[in-house]
């Protein structure tokens, strides 16, 4: 049976096979990680404006109340990850890089943590400028990585209309567990959530979208389809970067989202297991995003596992917690392809990490090795998803040549998956160079 | 200490220098079997020219002041293709001169691995073939005897003396028979590698084999020896049909002379071939037909070395017009 799976489920052209390494944590339920002593709540954890602080030093909060609003529509509010005092409003590192404007709140030791009381939303009478309005309330922004704000993506613009609502259950990310585990663990709110969006794009059908590694959670959602017949699963062969926007749309409906263009031009909107599981829950009682399931794994950790956590909670009480051997030097925030180091362990957990990833000195040495020429063996070009060629673009990078690259060869297709760097046998840093490449050129668009 | 890096975090575990090893691995049974028919001028030959090789890879790298670039391998595949190309008897001393144009003209010059835009070992190979053309149209005949207690006399000529050609022991190839002799060499002989010829241009079936294992363990793209060996086998079959007391067959054409070789090793050097998927379709039915052509109306026997440098020239212009097509540019665009 297993054989022939291999020709039973579809996939994309190109892109790369990779080791899941999914193991040691697919089977570890979702556990709740303590509240810390201090929570580091940054402004912006989404795509779009920072949020708007409404709080004061000293001032004492309740977990769930709304601490920052939103400013404007490219943004979300922000709620009290757990009740406490509010410490100061700093400057603090975030997975982003640069300092941004941060909540401190020291959390109340013994307190119940209990959430605040919120008036509940009857989501069937609400229209659906209600509902966008309801979901931009929750604070929900992607929790698949991009952390673009939800009720965004579901303002579809006039003159377009959606029938399909794709759901990522890809997770094509080696190492990540935890759509996984929200699928097996919670799928009933993950169907209630699909029903609402669905209802909230005037959707006609919803796609659920999983690899055919995760077996168990496509019979769990199977299982409790009865009730909701506008809901169909999809297995897809387990490939990487199937959880793209763009190719999981081109894998389910075969259709392509233009280049340059969004999933709503060829009327379908994305959104991650993760995303709709949580509006599932919060939509209907009305509150806030202040927590969020994230993996923590890789060589370096002791304790492995899913783990429900308070947003604003350092990296540095997530490790003590789980424990890590060794000399455990390379973070990552994200899955191994696409995510980012950390430069500091008070950076915290915000919204859109779905991950944190340990590898120790042994694991990073194997990464690395000599940098050779461009040897045109083209095993980029048979890996990039997009159809870009990127021995041709790296040549391109090295000599500067940014406009070529972006005029002649679709330099801003480019998603940064990383299939190219990973094949390249002369070991060239090609994703690095073209996101130095675009951001000369978004930098060179915006000063002309 | 936290260290910093940039996505992705994992990597392939295939290396540059791994890909090249491979090569080397799967040519040395070719070799091994072309000192079998050939004994000690065949060995002698190959350490020669390999030797030759990377010594000028050494020397290049020490007058640019670069680190050595010996360990990527690259200079002993090129050595070993170069020998496999040339006639058992080759004088050693031109062995070695070929080797140093290989490595110096088609390679180092400009600018090492990576950027020669044609293939090394046929540049050297080209460049004797020019410089010496009665030593490398000597052959001796296959499995000779005495082969491994001595050398062939021609092997041992002193530089710049001319080689004594022994008319005693050459004998024409299997192309040479068919186009000045109208002789046609059975399939098996050419097929198990039972002829005279280069060193490793006599068995079409052990190449094949070391060609498949290098495919596939992922070492080497298959479209580029499909090409060739799809549009050479359908154009010499067209002439066959035509007139085949003139043209020989196409299992003829595939197994006899440098076709194999060329195909599986030498027109599959990524670097001098096309980057495009569809390009290295366009490169190879260019090679397999410009073969053809050359074999049946040329002046030469063999094509296949100017067929892959031709093709090699016209790699800019093929990969010009066979960009990979654009995601997202379907008729679908704007779709409601």
């Amino acid at each position: 049976m297993a054989f022939l799976d291999i020709f039973k489920y579809k996939t994309f052209e190109h892109g790369i096979h990779l080791k899941d390494s999914k193991d040691r944590t697919c089977d570890q339920a979702i556990r709740r990680l303590p509240f810390s002593p201090i929570l580091i709540v940054p402004l912006s954890q989404h795509f779009g404006k920072p949020a708007k602080s409404i709080v004061r030093k000293g001032q004492e909060v309740v977990r769930g109340e709304v601490i920052a609003q939103s400013d404007g529509f490219m943004s979300v509010p922000i709620h009290a990850p757990a009740s406490g005092k509010i410490k100061e409003i700093e400057l603090f590192p975030t997975a982003r890089g640069p300092k941004t404007e941060s909540i401190v709140i020291e959390t109340w030791a013994g307190a119940s943590q209990r959430l605040g009381q919120t008036e509940a939303n009857n989501i069937s009478q609400m229209s659906r400028e209600e509902l966008i309005q309801a979901v931009q309330n929750t604070g929900m922004v992607g929790l698949g990585g991009a952390g673009f704000p939800t009720h965004v993506k579901l303002s579809v613009p006039e003159g377009y209309s959606i029938d399909t609502l794709v759901v990522n259950g890809c997770e094509c990310e080696p190492y990540l567990t935890t759509d996984h585990r929200l699928m097996l663990e919670h799928p009933q709110e993950l169907l209630q959530g699909i029903n609402m969006l669905m209802k909230t794009l005037g959707a006609k059908q919803a796609i659920i979208g999983i690899e055919d590694n995760k077996m168990d959670a496509i019979n769990a959602i199977k299982n409790q389809l009865s009730g909701f017949e506008s809901i169909h699963v999809k297995v897809v062969k387990t490939h990487y970067p199937q959880g793209s926007e763009k190719l999981l749309i081109k894998v389910l409906l075969g259709r392509e989202v233009p280049s340059g263009g969004f999933p709503y031009q060829v009327g379908v909107v994305v959104q991650n297991i993760a995303t709709l599981r949580q509006l599932g829950v919060l939509l209907p009682n009305n509150q806030g995003l202040i927590e969020r399931v994230i993996t923590v794994t890789g060589p370096g950790v002791k304790k492995p596992g899913n783990y429900l956590v308070p947003l604003g909670t350092p990296i540095r009480f997530l490790l003590d917690y789980v424990g890590f051997s060794g000399t455990a030097n390379h973070l990552i925030l994200g899955g191994p392809m696409m995510g980012s180091t950390v430069s500091s362990l008070d950076v915290p957990i915000t919204k859109p990490v779905s991950g944190l990833l340990v590898f120790n000195e042994q694991s990073v040495e194997k990464e690395t090795g000599e940098i050779y020429p461009c040897i045109k063996c083209a095993r980029c070009v048979e890996a990039c998803p997009m159809f870009l060629n990127p021995s041709m673009l790296g040549q391109l990078a090295a000599k500067r040549e940014y406009e070529s690259m972006q005029e002649d060869y679709n330099l801003m297709d480019c998603f940064e998956c990383g299939c190219c760097s990973y094949v390249c046998p002369s070991n060239i840093p090609l994703v690095q160079y073209f996101r130095i490449s675009k951001s000369v050129m978004r930098e060179r668009a915006v000063s002309q | 200490m936290i260290e910093l890096r940039t996505s992705p975090h994992v990597k392939g575990t295939l290396s540059l220098p791994q890909i090249m090893r491979h090569v080397v691995y799967a040519l040395l049974p070719i070799c091994a079997f072309a000192v079998y028919q050939f004994g000690l001028s065949a060995l002698a030959l190959l350490i020669v020219v390999t030797l030759s090789c990377v010594l000028t890879e050494l020397l290049f790298n020490r007058l640019a002041s670069k680190n050595t670039t010996i360990h990527d391998n690259s200079a002993y595949i090129t050595g070993i293709l170069l020998a496999l190309t040339l006639p058992p008897g080759f004088p050693l001393w031109m062995g070695a001169v070929a080797g140093f144009v290989a490595i110096a003209l088609g390679k180092s010059l400009f600018g090492g691995i990576g950027f020669n835009p044609f293939n090394p070992a046929l540049m050297g190979r080209a460049f004797v073939q020019a410089a010496f053309p009665v030593a490398i149209t000597s052959w001796t005949p296959a499995a000779m005897n005495d082969r491994f207690s001595q050398f062939i006399p021609s092997s041992l000529s002193f530089p710049f003396a001319l080689p004594s050609v022994n008319d005693a022991i050459s004998e024409a190839t299997p192309l040479a028979l068919h186009k000045f002799e109208a002789t046609t060499t059975s399939f098996n002989h050419l097929f198990f590698g039972f002829s005279s010829g280069s060193l490793g241009e006599t068995s079409s079936l052990l190449i094949m084999l070391c060609g498949a294992y290098l495919i596939l363990r992922g070492m080497m793209g298959w479209r580029i020896p499909a090409a060739i060996l799809l549009s050479s086998a359908v154009l010499s079959g067209l002439f066959y049909l035509v007139d085949n007391s003139q043209y020989p067959s196409p299992i003829f054409m595939l197994t006899s002379g440098g076709l194999m070789l060329g195909a599986l090793f030498m027109a599959t050097d990524p670097v001098s071939a096309p980057v495009t998927l569809k390009g290295m379709w366009v490169f190879g039915f260019l090679i397999g037909i410009l073969t053809i052509i050359i074999r049946l109306f040329g002046g030469l026997p063999e094509g296949i070395m100017y067929a892959i440098l031709l093709a090699n020239a016209s790699v800019p212009l093929i990969e010009a017009v066979t960009q990979p097509r654009k995601f997202g540019w379907l008729s679908n665009r704007d779709e409601k």
